[in-house]
């Protein structure tokens, strides 16, 4: 009886969530005897040929990391869905679109402008920039489209299951890689797994008091006290809007969560539920004492959609509106 | 009579409390008063309901503009859920400036249940506010790939 | 002319890919080493606040968070003018160190090191983490996860994540060390230490024990003359995460020191339109392509060139190695590329040897781990030896602190050119017409990209770790001749 087949793919990433799956350090062991690992482009021999060469379905299982940015990306997401019975948006870029999605608050012609010209060390007089195709004297050359926006994996293909987390944590990737191995029965599909379904102050074990805010920190400019919540002390933190899973390792090191699980269950915008909790709490009701407050805030969107952008209801920088 | 139709009907969605303003625009009804055709109008318990997520969806749905309106301050009749409202109205007006979407398409504004009169000359000049600013066009993630292999963004259903 | 395709390369930071132009004597004519990535960090980043970067920046590499987690909250201190209370630099240099070992360690047992422990012709399938467990011993598998699992978790008793840590703030670090945790960081750099010091065995008895590899090590088709850079403290000794960063020329004469908030009066980058990479290069020397030699301001930033730039190593066992590197070589600089493996591995036993020392030192318990900015936020570089190759992160805020620019030039970008050149060396060398391209060719065209540990330590582990190489040959027409694959079986 042949082994389930396994195929790892990293798309706009860091690598992270390949170093996070080999931070399960000697269970590995387990994952690699229990299944047929036959695509992993950062650790194996397999080309996207042999994908291809593969029958429709017949990857039992695909972790789908990193953000769809480029054309390479997205030829590689629609290969996978066709070729993986179970496709898996693997950590938060594929699920929400993470830090590349941060991108979508430029543009595309920001980008390259100052990667190839406005950057004080880069000497470019003749304003050459990185074309998709290039005719070298010797031939032709091609390199990927980069697209305009990015997307998350499911805002290209379908995906059965989502694993929060930049990166998920290697606890969690192994609670799902053994509940597979034990055959345990998976959620339906369109569902969030190795992750909790609570939110993140659920983990953090700081007592909370009913909260007045009246001020604002960045985290540079206060030493917050290890037992009090950070929000109860003025310092921003996306704990109320992320989902638990993570164990608030980043807390419990005294520095406030930046929502890497992505939005708490049930929240179609992460973004917009810390606005809505935050609001709450801000114990202020003239307009002026309001705004004064507000202005501590010192990045808005890149607070409360650090890692979701893509994800969010905007999606994206509107060119002009 | 020629009509114009070009003309460009802007559509607001307007989410209303109950209590105060839900009323307010009954009244002005009642008594006949014209206003604007182009507010949808949601009516909530309390402006204090207004959950961000609902003002984007708006958009994300098609709304060139999106008015809040709910009790004066002090009249909530559920004590503070209008100052909830303001604050939440005051952030993502920010957060919409920063995603390219200019803030003055959501506004807040008190009307009591007795103010029909507020209600329609609110709702009148929003409306003119935003046709001025013209339509919102979103582009939002669904895109969709042209013979040529380009991506090309498909439009918010306009 | 006919087009050679290695698509994907592997082991790289992202993606990675070669295209090899024959032409009809059947020699290599050209060779472009492309990278197909970019995610544009250097914009999105504009309008962030600057405390923010070193949780931000993490996400440019899963594999070395911890270099721009560094290099960032250094540019951040600079950006505040504050300075670092020293228990907080040596909690910071003591992570950093911690990483090293584990990044180096990675690299010699899974990437590089099966190239020399199991040989550069032997199959295929014995080319990786395994062949090294079965010919030097099973323990050894073992031994290298059990060492990663240790470095991460000194990573994360003071960055708080081991993937992506946090601690770093413009001041100081957010918690200090308890106790407890202190002792256990103890056990780990002692075992830091046995198993550099057991590796440094390794390499002598299976690599320079081996003339056939000393032979290969030594050869020309590996070797390029140019510019050495590295990082050194006042004593010109190498320092990872601070210090002056110190060029020497091909002959070995120091050619430039600098602080590096200075960077900008020494590197520049050219842009090519076949690769999203640009290609630093240094500024008084000029760009002329990719040459080697005094007059090409081509350099490399690599575990040799850190060698090579430094006067020596400020620990004592990795002292004595350095010296007998060059005694071997008689003489300095280095300029043969494979024996960056054996830089790696003095490396190795140099941030274990600075673990073990920090982890020592009762400073690191002190409380006094933040000083609060009180300057008004402006501008500021950021610079550590990341593992690939010297690191500069430089930030220009606003009066806030918010980010107007932001400019990153990251290690193994620093050895674009090299790495292509290094390739377009071997691929002359290797191919020709006549010569059958055997697995064995493409593996040494990749043994020479491979020693500059090109940002994708991967694969711990037990699996089959064929480098992934497909060959095809087309005629000036586009049709398809040969094509040969490696083992996907």
């Amino acid at each position: 009886m042949s082994k389930p087949k396994l195929a790892l793919y990293w798309a706009a990433s860091c690598g992270g969530c390949e170093v996070a799956v080999l931070d399960v350090a000697e269970k590995i062991l387990d994952v690699a005897g229990f299944f047929d690992i036959v695509f992993w482009p950062c650790a194996m021999d397999f080309k996207y040929k042999d994908v291809e060469a593969m029958a429709d379905g017949s990857i039992d299982l695909c972790l789908f990391n990193g953000a769809i940015r480029n054309s390479e990306n997205e030829a590689l997401a629609h290969l996978l869905r066709r070729k993986a019975k179970v496709l898996v948006a693997f950590g938060s870029c594929a699920m929400d679109g993470c830090i590349p999605g941060l991108a979508n608050l430029t543009t595309r012609e920001e980008i390259f402008e100052s990667s190839y010209q406005l950057t004080p060390s880069t000497l470019n007089p003749e304003k050459t920039r990185p074309l998709p195709e290039f005719a070298a004297p010797e031939g032709e050359l091609d390199i990927p489209k980069f697209y305009e926006s990015v997307r998350t994996l499911v805002q290209v293909v379908p995906v059965e299951y989502f694993i929060p987390g930049c990166p998920p944590q290697p606890t969690q990737i192994l609670n799902v890689m053994s509940a597979i191995m034990q055959g345990a029965v998976l959620p339906p599909p369109g569902s969030v797994i190795g992750a909790g379904d609570k939110t993140c102050c659920e983990e953090c074990g700081r007592p909370r008091k009913e909260k007045h805010l009246k001020r604002f920190y960045r985290v540079w400019e206060v030493e917050p006290k290890p037992e009090e919540c950070l929000l109860d002390q003025g310092v921003i933190c996306m704990g109320p809007a992320t989902r638990s899973g993570c164990g608030a390792l980043c807390v419990k090191a005294n520095m406030p969560c930046r929502g890497c699980y992505g939005a708490a269950p049930n929240v179609t915008d992460q973004g917009a539920k810390m606005i809505s909790a935050l609001s709450s709490v801000i114990d202020l009701q003239e307009p002026a004492e309001i705004n004064s407050v507000l202005d501590q805030i010192a990045d808005p969107v890149g607070t409360f959609y650090r890692f979701s952008v893509p994800n969010s209801m905007l999606h994206r920088k509107q060119p002009s509106a | 009579m020629e009509t114009n139709s070009k003309k460009f009907e802007p559509r607001i969605v307007g989410f209303l409390c109950n209590w105060c303003s839900y009323t307010g625009a009954d009244l002005a009804g009642t008594s006949r008063m014209k206003s604007a055709p182009n507010l949808r109008i949601i009516r909530l318990m309390c402006s204090g309901r207004v959950d961000p997520s609902f003002i984007l969806r708006a958009f994300q749905l098609g709304a060139d503009g999106v008015l809040v309106m709910g009790c004066h301050p002090g009249d909530c009749h559920y004590q503070e859920g209008n100052f909830k409202a303001l604050r939440r109205v005051l952030l993502l007006k920010r957060v919409l400036r920063e995603f390219g979407v200019d803030e003055r398409r959501l506004k807040l504004e008190w009307v009591s249940a007795a103010e029909g009169e507020k209600f329609a000359k609110v709702s009148n000049d929003f409306t003119e506010e935003v046709r001025a600013l013209g339509p919102l066009r979103l582009e939002t993630g669904v895109l969709a790939q042209s013979q040529e292999g380009e991506v090309e963004s498909q439009e918010v259903a306009a | 002319m006919r087009k050679i395709m290695i698509d994907p390369v592997t082991r790289l930071e992202g993606h990675g890919k070669i295209a090899i132009f024959l032409n009809d004597e059947g020699a290599v004519e050209n060779c472009y080493f492309q990278v197909p990535e970019l995610r544009g960090f250097e914009q999105f980043c504009v309008g962030r606040p600057v405390e923010e970067m070193p949780r931000i920046t993490t996400r440019i590499c899963g594999v070395c968070p911890e270099a721009h987690h560094m290099a960032s909250v250094k540019a951040c201190d600079a950006v505040f003018k504050v300075e670092v209370p020293p228990a907080a630099k040596k909690l910071r240099e003591l992570l950093y160190s911690s990483f090293f070992v584990g990044d180096h360690t990675l690299h010699f047992y899974a990437l590089g090191g099966p190239d020399f422990v199991v040989g550069p012709d032997a199959p295929p399938a014995e080319r990786n983490i395994l062949g090294v467990v079965k010919k030097v011993g099973l323990e050894v598998g073992g031994k290298v996860i059990e060492l990663r699992k240790r470095a991460q978790r000194v990573v994360s008793l003071i960055g708080g994540k081991a993937i992506h840590p946090v601690t770093g703030l413009p001041g100081g670090v957010a918690k200090p060390l308890k106790a407890e945790e202190r002792d256990e960081i103890v056990g780990h750099t002692d075992y830091f230490l046995e198993f550099a010091k057991f590796t440094i065995d390794v390499f002598d008895k299976v690599v320079r024990g081996n003339q056939a590899y000393v032979d290969m090590i030594r050869s020309d088709t590996y070797t390029h003359r140019l510019y050495s850079m590295g990082t050194v403290d006042e004593n010109n000794k190498l320092n990872f995460y601070d210090g002056k960063v110190r060029v020497v020329d091909p002959d070995g004469k120091e050619f430039v020191k600098f602080p590096p908030r200075d960077y900008l009066q020494v590197l520049a980058e050219h842009v090519e339109p076949w690769t999203y990479l640009k290609f630093p290069f240094l500024k008084q020397v000029g760009w002329k392509g990719f040459e080697e030699g005094k007059d090409s301001g081509v350099y490399r930033a690599t575990p040799l060139s850190r060698l090579n730039a430094a006067d020596g190593l400020a620990t004592p066992l990795a002292q004595e190695q350095y010296e007998l590197m060059y005694d071997r070589f008689e003489g300095k600089p280095v300029h043969q590329t494979l024996a960056t493996h054996w830089a790696r591995v003095i490396e190795l036993l140099y941030a274990a040897e600075r673990a073990a020392e920090l982890a020592h030192d009762d400073e690191i318990l002190s409380d006094k781990i933040r000083t609060i900015p009180t300057a008004t936020p402006s501008e500021g570089v950021g610079c550590v030896e990341a593992p690939r190759g010297t690191l500069y992160h430089h930030y220009v805020t606003d009066e806030r602190g918010i980010l107007r620019k932001v400019n990153l030039i990251v290690g193994t970008t620093n050895n674009h050119a090299a790495i292509a050149m290094s390739i377009r060396k071997a691929a002359h060398v290797m191919i020709r017409r006549g010569v059958e391209i055997t697995d064995g060719v493409l593996n040494r065209i990749e043994m020479a990209f491979r020693a500059y540990d090109p940002c994708f330590g991967c694969a711990t582990h037990a699996l089959p770790g064929k480098m992934p190489l497909e060959v095809q040959v087309f005629d000036s027409h586009g049709t398809l001749l040969a094509s040969r694959r490696r083992g996907s079986e």
